[in-house]
């Protein structure tokens, strides 16, 4: 395309000039070899066997319940695999006593940051126990209205500002969450107060269906941070290293005082939206297959065998645990007690209204026959 | 004691409860320096400071949004929306997430948000600063929604408001504001949520009414008291959930029943309370369920809201006639 006659105001050198600052980082690219040695996180060889073992731990997770889906033993389920990296290193990076606030495919990286499996597929099936969390745990259950967790993280932040606490809050949402307006008012917000949250965009490629180009004319989505007048990085979404370094860098200056930070991390979905969604109706496999040529494992993998931290005894042995403790998990929840209506009722208000007490009464009656 | 506005009651409120409570926080559009556009918050931000009183970017949504957040941050916040018309803005983040927080926690954590906001016609505001919305939130299970006619309500209402571990909202009707003034103590009170107020007493019709209504329906109840009809007037205060006793108690006494909105009649709250009365009492009654409302239009321009808004003599009129049935 040739270039247009440049008028008094240059509008393609800006969006230029602005659309080149956002480059992808990374530290290993697919095969594993180091390519950006300055932005290699301070890990302990242990450490980074501990993050690695998340990573199958989730990968493990993503097929077992893929699998009790298929087999009616868990309600829907929004499948992770793909994006083990994005959720599971970006949680590693956190503190305790951060603040998590994770959206209906985030039950991994909310699993890791304290809840119990059992309640995770508690939540897949339809238990309101599934989301009661005891007093100290810093986290919201999974958000399934796209937006409202970018909103309520910036509230969470402002409130760990005004209390003085040296936490961050951090939140998740998809590239198809970012056209939305709760997205801008969420990062806007924290900005304008310079509260201590991290808003990270898991740019899996698509919507549901809807790809990521037809979503914005916005090169990145780390680019959106601008308009908020906060920093936004891209990094490289399966490459765990990148992210646990950006996230725990932006943990860093916001605690510091400077307010959020905006991080788009590169990723995919492998399966499917929900169990209830098809992708050979909008994608390619072949795209698939470049992905998995990506995938978070297999860098990690020759990374950590290089350095002679792992075996593949080791992955097996903890394929295998994560196997017998959701197999726990599950045997766990079959002990679930039937719900009743009345204590749904009893968990409406504090003090309950008329109309709420009356039911009360009238769901105890049947429930008692 | 002193002779006190709603508005003036509400700044009240506003200040004793900062005062008792560090843990509320009062925020929303130009309510800091500027005090509100209604100056409802005036002094406050002087008074407990930019911590605790602050302007917020013009944006519904993550007001109500940030005070879910800012609610399970252990804080009690009490934004203001501007106008509630502009609520349509946060639909999500009222209906969808400040209402359901206690429940989808299952009772273990809970926002205690009270959202302050103004509606109600009469003033001649631009669109949408005026509409009774009141029912559409009113929809939601786990809301509260709050309505004063008075100064003294408004004091006692908000501040138990406030108090309640449980989301309301506060709806303050424009008109109310400065009409007229009352004996307001200057400590602090509560007028207990969920509880209606026999407003007058009477025995040969029970008007239901709310906010404005309240004013026009006793009104019309003094008009027709010369000409020897007796009219109960019912001021429901908290318009969700609805306080079904005191309306059964009434028209159990009186038999007839006439239900007041602002609102128009395919909105608003009282076609629940009409089919809930119709259920539960329907031999008690000796005429049909009647109401008086706004028409199933959108709300007026300017010009035309003295046509449009129900008064006094709709509901005279709705009253002789259920009486005459």
């Amino acid at each position: 395309m040739t270039k247009k006659k440049v008028g008094a105001f240059d509008f393609d050198s800006q969006i230029n000039t602005i659309e080149n600052n956002f480059p992808m980082y990374q530290v290993l690219d697919e095969d594993g070899n180091v390519v950006n040695a300055d932005l290699m996180p301070d890990l302990t060889d242990d450490q980074l066997v501990e993050l690695m073992e998340r990573l199958v731990w989730g990968r493990t997770y993503d097929q077992r319940v893929t699998i009790l889906n298929r087999q009616g033993q868990l309600g829907n389920y929004a499948p992770s695999g793909g994006q083990e990296a994005s959720q599971l290193a970006s949680q590693y990076a956190l503190g305790e006593g951060d603040y998590l606030l994770p959206t209906y495919r985030d039950l991994p990286p909310l699993v890791q940051h304290g809840m119990p499996l059992k309640q995770a597929f508690l939540w897949y099936k339809g238990y309101m126990s599934g989301n009661v969390f005891p007093h100290e745990f810093a986290a919201m259950p999974a958000q399934v209205i796209i937006g409202a967790q970018y909103i309520q993280a910036a509230g969470v932040a402002l409130g760990f500002k005004k209390r003085n606490r040296n936490n961050v809050v951090m939140t998740y949402i998809g590239d198809g969450g970012t056209s939305q307006g709760d997205f801008y008012e969420g990062i806007n917000f924290a900005g304008a107060y310079n509260s201590p949250a991290i808003f990270i965009v898991q740019n899996n490629g698509y919507g549901i269906s809807t790809p990521r180009a037809k979503q914005t004319k916005a090169k990145t989505l780390a680019q959106k941070a601008v308009s908020a007048g906060i920093p936004g990085i891209q990094v490289d979404g399966m490459d765990p290293l990148a992210i646990y370094r950006a996230v725990k860098e932006a943990r860093d200056y916001a605690l510091a005082g400077n307010g959020p930070v905006l991080i788009e991390t590169i990723t995919f979905r492998y399966g499917p939206h929900t169990m209830s969604d098809d992708p050979k109706r909008y994608r390619e496999n072949k795209i698939l297959e470049e992905w998995e040529k990506r995938d978070c494992l297999i860098r990690m993998r020759n990374f950590l065998t290089a350095k002679g931290l792992w075996s593949e005894e080791k992955e097996n042995e903890i394929i295998e645990d994560t196997k017998a403790q959701i197999k726990q998990a599950i045997e766990e929840m079959g002990k679930e007690e039937p719900q009743k209506i009345s204590m749904f009722l009893k968990k409406m208000y504090e003090e309950a209204p008329q109309n709420v007490q009356e039911q009360i009464k009238i769901y105890e009656g049947k429930e008692r026959l | 004691m002193a002779q006190k506005t709603m508005v003036q009651a509400i700044t009240d409120a506003l200040s004793l409860e900062m005062e008792r409570d560090e843990n509320v926080l009062i925020f929303g559009e130009d309510i800091g320096m500027n005090g509100g556009v209604f100056r409802a918050t005036e002094g406050l931000q002087e008074k407990f400071g930019e911590e605790r009183v602050f302007d917020t970017p013009l944006a519904e949504s993550v007001i109500v949004g940030a005070s879910v957040g800012l609610g399970l941050a252990g804080f009690r916040p009490v934004p203001e929306i501007q106008f509630f018309g502009f609520a349509f803005e946060a639909m999500d983040a009222i209906m969808g997430q400040l209402s359901r927080i206690r429940y989808r926690m299952g009772g273990e954590r809970f926002a205690p948000v009270t959202i302050r906001s103004p509606y109600g016609g009469g003033v001649h505001t631009p669109e949408l600063h005026s509409d009774s919305l009141e029912g559409i939130v009113a929809q939601s299970p786990g809301l509260r929604v709050v309505i004063p006619s008075n100064p003294y309500d408004a004091k006692g209402l908000l501040i138990s408001s406030i108090r309640s571990n449980d989301p309301v909202i506060f709806l303050e009707h424009l008109k109310l504001y400065r009409s007229f003034r009352q004996e307001v103590p200057d400590g602090a009170y509560t007028v207990p949520l969920d509880k209606a107020a026999i407003t007058r007493e009477g025995s040969d019709v029970t008007v239901i009414a709310y906010g404005a209504m309240v004013q026009e329906s006793v009104k019309a109840a003094e008009s027709l008291e010369k000409q020897d009809i007796s009219v109960e007037v019912i001021d429901l205060r908290t318009v969700a959930p609805v306080d079904m006793e005191t309306i059964i108690e009434s028209v159990k006494k009186t038999g007839r029943v006439v239900a007041v909105q602002e609102a128009q009649r395919q909105a608003g709250v009282m076609g629940s309370v009409m089919s809930e009365i119709a259920e539960r009492i329907f031999l008690y009654l000796e005429a049909p369920v009647s109401r008086v409302t706004a028409p199933d239009t959108v709300f007026p321009f300017g010009q035309a809201e003295e046509v449009w808004l129900p008064d006094a003599e709709d509901i005279e009129e709705k009253v002789k006639e259920v009486i005459d049935f």
